[in-house]
């Protein structure tokens, strides 16, 4: 260990923490799911399937088994009793209180639940127990089907140092690097770059003895509360990898097919956000090289049912083995969209005991499918912070032509501290990546959603992004293109022209409104319409002279001398603002519209305040008297609800700048909150074990 | 007349002669004037300069009067100018006020104030105070006859916060307007009391603790823009009906969103305010005293265009149990609507009245009272929704079948029983061992709907997402209500 540690000091080393599949639950299918493959009614499979899992991907099982005419049991914890999972399902049971460990990982409880209701079968989904071999035992003690793999395959591919070494024999390419465990000590100085598939990979920088420990003791910590081990594995660093995995589904007799492959490259803190099947990147010969080695693999374990072997891919299209995981994936539906098959139903035939019906020449690759995460979280904060609230308005995009929306909640849904934060999957295709990007765009556009902060901004940045539409992205595309952290949409000049001219037009046209009554005689029967309206319009810090003039529902703008022409329905009360702005269309979003003149668009994703004022009331503005902002520098807020994991200081302690003072845990991640200046701590507001939530005080400086 | 026609000039070159005519006006002329006034104020300074000018006479006096029109609805409006004789009342400036006044009742349209002035004229002696009299009259005879609003944009101080006080609603600006019977200065020289102008009359006290404003605005502007919003959601006079505007939003609009708010558990609370915005126009909810007694929820909406007053319990806010402030702030604003035939819409969640000494002693029996007269003297349409709790007398007072409410609707959710399970449990069957037992035999007894149903005191039991849908075609039917109360001179409401 140490001798390999002198050889690697100048190399860049992986450190990764075991079992690093990522827990993600949530998730309903509303979409109309184009499947080729057909629901054979006299294909016997169960009679009543449970579904261990909650959120978007309950619902996604539930679909399928629908389909199949078999019943379905939901499980939920008491504060999801009104969950759409639990309302789709024929039955449901409550397994216990909010917290995972205590309701979806509860054994015991699940156990109950499929005795009392009679399951011949479970749907684990993913994460929770899906790729728990001790439930897997359970369930087959007590000859209940676990829709899955067989236990022995979980447990091999369940450790990474394992997998890997079986990979090796099986003759898959594996990352060369030291097998075997790693034991910290604190003389250790490592160079660590973490990449790709986990968020409990940890970036260390060089030479910061410090902030090694800082961050080494946080991901031990945060691996050992999350998978009670704390065991680290250290491997060669790939170069600008692209993460590939390639789906594979195998029966219980032998046959194992590849559905080709996912791109998964862009991720924010090792969290996937944008997939897409199939990639830009490989040519039919890697294609059919990565899926012979996944089979290989897969046929090694004796795999049967659906599972993905990921690989990181280099740029001269070298690929490594790097883990293969035994469940069905959050980002399934893409491989569905261009291979047609519905990968729930042949799990579930699989289960059964039936053999594949397809081979692998009818395997094909039906256009293109790109899958967006939407996260209720802010992705302005490190690309992604988990935010919680209530949506008060939800609206997906169904209505548009090729788009899949697999969600589990709905209008007036919690996303509590509990859980996942994702909201839901977005799925586009098209015949060509073009058409399916475009779509998404579209989708994104559309895609109400109110109450909770929402990561579209960032979505539609990168499906828009110039670098990822030429396809050449790598698991670093976030921190390359946005090294300061994202910023939103930057405008354009024409852009900003677009903006200001629906703002000032849909200004206007409630202004308009606001004088229309009904019925009411008392109203001067001169009519006043003005003709012209003079108006100031400011955003971000910048303020245009707009000039506004409406012939029907059309609006001439002139913004800073320059005109443009926008025209629309002007239907106030929709969340959506379909309009044309000089002949082209768009979709903008209304978010708030107050009588100060503020009015909040979501444009091209991004949300814009702007404040539309009357000629005269901006230059009156001037001489209002200036608020002081709070001074933040001295005050600690929590930037996201969580539970305080620790506090690091106590009134009076001297603090310098950089220095921690407590640390944050929101859905299983831990964030380490510093001192934005040398100080001396004046009052602590919260102790460790608090539950905290957005905004919150907890710490104040002199 | 060449002398008039040189004097009128000479007024109108002070700016004063009936400016404010365009106050109100799309074009917001007499803001930019209203602002240019204070700054040449402050460059001339105050001081000697006043005292100089204390026998000398200005044109138009302290007050700028005049009507103008509002999205093209008639208002009346005053406003009072601290740079002469720091806007203090002399009986011209009281005069002025009054002929408006009048005027206003007579054609039926709303008074608008914007008040800053420093008090009586002293120089003037009882003339001043007569001025006074003479608008705090006219202030009580146009109550409930023409809404009128109070809007504070300067210190006001004495006999000048007691005109605002009379008025339906008072409006301050955050930061530069305070209301006090006697500034900080004459506090502290008779109780020696230390406080700075913001704690004792600022729009924070004020808004939060006392009461006596309805809400505050970040500053001038935003003040001004938002009174003009608001003065759309009011009728003209008691004799015009509630206006109804146009409105995009559709009336049978579903609201999914509903249909999971209140959680299983009776204790766990929600936000009354999400239920209040799913159902309005636009979700938009001008909401009265947001800061103050927070328990109870009041304001303006529209359903379907027409404009509503909404009151309701707050179960986010001490479990939105009624109390002597939340009481009397419900009171004030169903009398309100009840006077400008603004339709009332009550949500039901209540545990009953707040226990205790201190709310005994502050006379809460007195005070709960005034919400209980209120809403039974109510003769506008009035609908009722019992979201969840409605229990013992509040259940009662908030806007019952009993009190001649005309539609009472209840939620799946809703628990209509003189108390929670556990209290009525303890009671009746005190000391004896079964009691979980007992508890769960009285919630599937008392504790749901049925029992106010089937005796007719709750017309409906309704799926919560069809809400908005049956309010708005209520309300379609019930615009031609017609109800009286006997003739009085008039009620004695428990002040």
């Amino acid at each position: 260990m140490a001798a390999y540690m002198i050889t690697s000091t100048l190399r860049r080393v992986l450190l990764v923490a075991k079992h690093a599949s990522f827990q993600s639950r949530c998730c309903v299918a509303s979409s109309r799911v184009q499947y080729s493959t057909v629901y054979d009614s006299n294909e016997k499979t169960f009679d009543k399937i449970l579904i261990a899992n909650r959120g978007e991907i309950a619902c996604r099982v539930m679909k399928t088994c629908k389909k199949m005419g078999i019943k379905t049991v939901a499980v939920h914890s008491d504060v999801d009793a009104s969950a759409v999972h639990v309302k789709m399902a024929d039955e449901a049971v409550c397994v216990g209180p909010a917290p995972t460990n205590k309701s979806y990982l509860n054994m015991d409880a699940i156990m109950d639940a499929i005795r009392k209701t009679g399951s011949q079968a479970v749907h684990p989904g993913y994460g929770f127990l899906s790729e728990n071999k001790e439930f897997a035992k359970r369930l087959a003690a007590e000859d209940v089907v676990f829709i899955g793999p067989d236990t022995h395959a979980i447990h091999a591919m369940g450790d990474k140092i394992e997998s890997k070494l079986l990979a090796k024999a099986a003759n898959v390419n594996v990352i060369p690097g030291f097998d075997g465990v790693v034991e910290v000590s604190y003389t250790v100085n490592m160079v660590v770059l973490a990449t790709t598939f986990c968020k409990f990979m940890i970036v260390l920088a060089t030479n910061q003895t410090g902030s090694t420990f800082n961050s080494f003791r946080l991901s031990s910590q945060e691996a050992a509360s999350s998978f009670g081990d704390d065991r680290l594995l250290i491997e060669k660093f790939v170069d600008n990898p692209r993460h590939i995995e390639i789906q594979v589904l195998a029966d219980k007799h032998g046959n194992a097919l590849w559905l080709n492959e996912r791109e998964c490259s862009i991720q924010r803190r090792n969290q996937k956000v944008v997939e897409e099947a199939p990639s830009t990147f490989l040519d039919p010969e890697t294609r059919r090289a990565m899926g012979e080695q996944a089979v290989q693999l897969a046929k090694a374990v004796q795999y049967s049912s659906a599972g993905t072997v990921e690989f990181l891919v280099d740029s001269n299209k070298n690929f490594y083995f790097l883990e293969m995981n035994t469940r069905l994936q959050v980002e399934h539906p893409i491989t569905e969209c261009i291979t047609g098959l519905d990968l729930v139903q042949q799990m579930i035939r699989v289960a059964k005991g039936f053999p594949l019906l397809h081979k692998q020449e009818d395997i094909p690759i039906n256009g293109w499918a790109i899958e967006s995460r939407v996260y209720a979280e802010d992705p302005y904060k490190s690309f992604g912070l988990p935010s919680i609230g209530r949506l008060s308005q939800y609206q997906e995009p169904i209505h548009l032509p090729k788009v899949r929306v697999d969600s589990g909640i709905q209008e007036g849904s919690d996303i509590s501290i509990y859980y996942d934060p994702m909201i839901s999957k977005l799925v586009t295709y098209g015949a060509t990546r073009a058409e399916a990007l475009q779509r998404m765009e579209a989708a994104l556009d559309n895609y109400v959603i109110r109450g909770v902060t929402h990561n579209i901004p960032l979505l539609r940045e990168i499906i828009t992004h110039p670098r990822f539409i030429s396809g050449d992205i790598t698991t670093n595309f976030l921190p390359e293109e946005y090294p300061e952290g994202f910023k939103g949409h930057q405008l354009t000049s024409e852009g900003r022209r677009e903006l200001v001219a629906t703002a000032a037009a849909l200004y206007v046209s409630a202004q308009l409104r606001s004088q229309r009554f009904l019925g009411n005689l008392r109203v001067s029967t001169t009519p006043q319409e003005q003709r012209q309206w003079e108006l100031c319009v400011e955003l971000e810090k910048g303020s245009h002279t707009v000039a506004v003039s409406r012939s029907g529902s059309t609006f001439t703008v002139e913004v800073d001398g320059v005109t443009v022409e926008v025209s629309g329905e002007w239907n106030l009360a929709s969340a959506l603002l379909p309009v044309t702005i000089n002949r082209t269309p768009r979709v903008l979003q209304c978010l708030s519209r107050d009588a100060g003149g503020d009015i909040t668009l979501q444009y091209l994703g991004t949300q814009f305040k702007v404040r539309v004022l009357s000629q005269l009331v901006s230059t009156l503005s001037a001489h209002m008297p200036e608020k002081v902002p709070e001074d933040t520098s001295s005050i600690l807020r929590s930037p996201m609800p969580g539970s305080v994991v620790a506090v690091s200081v106590k009134p009076g302690d001297v603090v310098a700048e950089g220095q921690e003072i407590c640390v944050i845990e929101a859905m299983k991640m831990q964030n380490s909150l510093i001192a934005a200046k040398a100080a001396k701590v004046k009052s602590v507001h919260c102790k460790a074990g608090e539950t905290v939530g957005e905004g919150d005080l907890l710490v104040q400086l002199e | 007349y060449t002398h008039i026609y040189t004097h009128r000039q000479s007024v109108a070159q002070s700016e004063v002669q009936e400016q404010s005519r365009r106050w109100y006006s799309v074009s917001h002329l007499s803001v930019q004037e209203r602002i240019d006034r204070k700054r040449n104020a402050a460059l001339i300074g105050g001081g000697q300069k006043r005292i100089d000018a204390q026998h000398k006479r200005f044109a138009g006096d302290s007050v700028v009067t005049g009507q103008g029109r509002i999205n093209g609805r008639l208002v009346y409006v005053f406003s009072q100018d601290f740079t002469v004789f720091g806007g203090s009342l002399s009986g011209a400036h009281a005069q002025k006020i009054c002929k408006i006044m009048d005027q206003a009742m007579m054609v039926g349209a709303p008074v608008i104030g914007l008040n800053d002035s420093g008090g009586a004229r002293i120089q003037e002696g009882v003339e001043s105070l007569a001025g006074y009299a003479d608008i705090f009259l006219r202030n009580v005879m146009a109550s409930g006859v023409v809404p009128q609003i109070s809007l504070i944009m300067g210190p006001c101080a004495g006999g000048a916060v007691y005109s605002p006080a009379l008025t339906d609603f008072t409006f301050m600006v955050k930061d530069t307007s305070y209301l006090f019977i006697t500034g900080p200065d004459v506090v502290k020289s008779v109780t020696n009391e230390d406080v700075t102008q913001e704690e004792l009359g600022g729009a924070k006290t004020h808004t939060a603790v006392s009461g006596v404003a309805h809400r505050a605005f970040e500053n001038d502007i935003d003040a001004l823009l938002n009174l003009r919003n608001f003065f759309n959601f009011l009728p003209l006079s008691n004799q015009d009906p509630a206006p109804v505007t146009e409105c995009h939003d559709p009336s049978d609009r579903l609201v999914p969103g509903l249909d999971t708010i209140v959680p299983f558990e009776t204790t766990k609370a929600y936000d009354m305010l999400d239920i209040i915005q799913g159902i309005a126009d636009e979700r938009e909810f001008f909401e009265i005293m947001p800061n103050y007694a927070k328990n109870i929820v009041v304001g303006f909406a529209r359903m379907n265009g027409r404009t509503v007053g909404i009151v309701g319990n707050q179960p986010k806010v001490a479990s939105g149990c009624l109390d002597i402030n939340s009481s009397v702030k419900g009171a004030r604003f169903v009398r309100f609507c009840d006077a400008f035939n603004i339709p009332i819409l009550t949500f039901v969640d209540v545990p009953g009245f707040l226990p205790g000494t201190s709310q005994e002693y502050g006379g809460i029996i007195r005070h709960g009272a005034k919400l209980l007269f209120a809403f039974a003297e109510a003769t506008v349409p009035k609908i009722t929704i019992i979201t969840r709790k409605a229990y013992g007398g509040a259940y009662d007072v908030m806007s019952s079948k009993h009190l001649r409410g005309d539609v009472n609707y209840a939620w799946p959710s809703a628990e209509v029983a003189v108390m929670g399970a556990k209290g009525a449990v303890q009671i009746i069957f005190r000391g004896k061992s079964n009691q979980a037992e007992q508890e769960a035999e009285y919630v599937e007894k008392f504790a749901n709907p049925f029992p106010a149903a089937v005796r007719g005191f709750v017309d409906d039991i309704i799926v919560p997402s069809t809400t908005r849908k049956r309010i708005c075609r209520d309300l379609e039917v019930l615009a031609s209500k017609k109800q009286t109360n006997p003739w009085k001179k008039h009620a004695n409401i428990p002040l």
